[in-house]
């Protein structure tokens, strides 16, 4: 390398443009082929992108700190994203008001079913402790996760990992298991995807419509609440 | 633009205000997204600034999962240990809660409609 080239790789190092320029063109390329592919499932942009990353930052010998310092930027809109989640709810609102109960009813059954199933897989196929309270959350959306996680005892890290691999799974998936049991309405498919696969099932939403998304939205949100509620109450029943 | 993107940042801050100061376990942004939308409710609708604003940041939504979901690599040694139920309970978990939570809300959808569709 010669003097000059280490000169700018001390420069791309030390600053945050390069983590965040490279998260940028990851994603544009994931979008790029998810648009050749036509949309298919398979081609999920945040898969796509993460394992190109992945691949770079491993090829690269990267740090993950050194990049999330960069891609911090691109991290910390997830809060005001989180925020603009109530424009479309809104939009949503009359049918909202009609669907009250069924929503609260099915709010509650997949909740439980999302945290109890993956503890009770884990721990038949001989998953330590640690594992299963990491798993229990896992369908929540990653901010709230992490805290619930270290309220019952998971890793917070190792929880935020499951939960976005839990969230592509859910927005692979979704359509076959949907197109298997006839279910039409774009309330219910966005209802059932934001409770099993929070944010990046609403993301893999509004690419449909924006009526699931915005269902995806209200499940996800109202989902995070009532994890937070019933798993630290639920799960020292279970694992005893 | 700008300020819709201003009221996002000060509807999270008293979210995250609201969630820190009486110790709640819900995150700042949902309790900020709560009372949105209930400010939307109260002034009957977004601006069309807001709107559009929000719009432009959900549509790419994916695109903010990419740093998080990059820690992945955080975890590569536990995850090669204990693959098999770490795979097999997300995959079951998942496909079991979508096809539950969309199979309860439909027969409950359709149970509350009918006696409204009957003359």
């Amino acid at each position: 390398m010669t003097p000059r080239l280490g000169e700018i790789w001390v420069y791309l190092a030390a600053s945050p443009l390069l983590g965040l320029t490279l998260t940028l063109l990851a994603y544009q390329g994931a979008c790029h082929l998810h648009r050749r592919c036509g949309g298919h499932p398979l081609a999920n942009p945040v898969l796509l992108a993460v394992s190109a990353l992945v691949a770079l930052l491993w090829m690269t010998d990267t740090p993950y700190r050194t990049y999330f310092d960069g891609a911090q930027f691109v991290h910390f809109l997830l809060g005001p994203a989180t925020v603009a989640l109530a424009i479309p709810l809104y939009a949503q609102l009359a049918r909202l008001k009609r669907m009250a109960l069924p929503l609260l009813a099915s709010l509650v059954i997949g909740s439980l079913t999302a945290a109890l199933s993956a503890v009770a897989v884990a721990s038949l196929l001989g998953a330590s402790k640690a594992t299963q309270l990491s798993l229990a959350p896992k369908s929540v959306t990653t901010p709230i996760a992490m805290g619930i996680a270290e309220r019952i005892g998971g890793l917070p890290s190792l929880t935020a990992v499951l939960v976005i691999t839990t969230g592509i799974l859910g927005a692979v998936g979704a359509r076959y298991i949907y197109r298997a049991l006839k279910i039409e309405d774009d309330a219910v498919r966005g209802f059932a995807l934001g409770i099993a696969s929070h944010g990046i099932g609403t993301a893999r939403a509004f690419q449909e419509s924006e009526q699931m998304g915005a269902f995806a939205a209200l499940a996800m949100g109202l989902n995070g609440i009532m994890t937070a509620l019933l798993l630290p109450v639920v799960m020292p029943l279970v694992l005893g | 633009m700008i300020g819709a993107i201003t009221l996002l940042l000060v509807f999270q801050l008293a979210g995250e205000v609201i969630a820190r100061g009486f110790g709640l376990p819900i995150p700042g942004p949902v309790i900020g997204m709560a009372l949105l939308f209930l400010g939307l409710a109260i002034r009957g609708g977004p601006s069309t600034d807001l709107r559009n604003t929000a719009q432009g940041l959900l549509q790419h939504l994916s695109l903010l999962f990419v740093p998080a979901g990059t820690g992945v690599m955080l975890h590569f040694q536990r995850m090669s240990d204990e693959w098999l139920p770490l795979l097999a309970s997300l995959l079951v978990s998942t496909a079991v809660t979508i096809g539950v939570t969309a199979v309860v809300l439909r027969a409950l959808i359709h149970r509350t409609r009918i006696p409204k569709d009957l003359p």
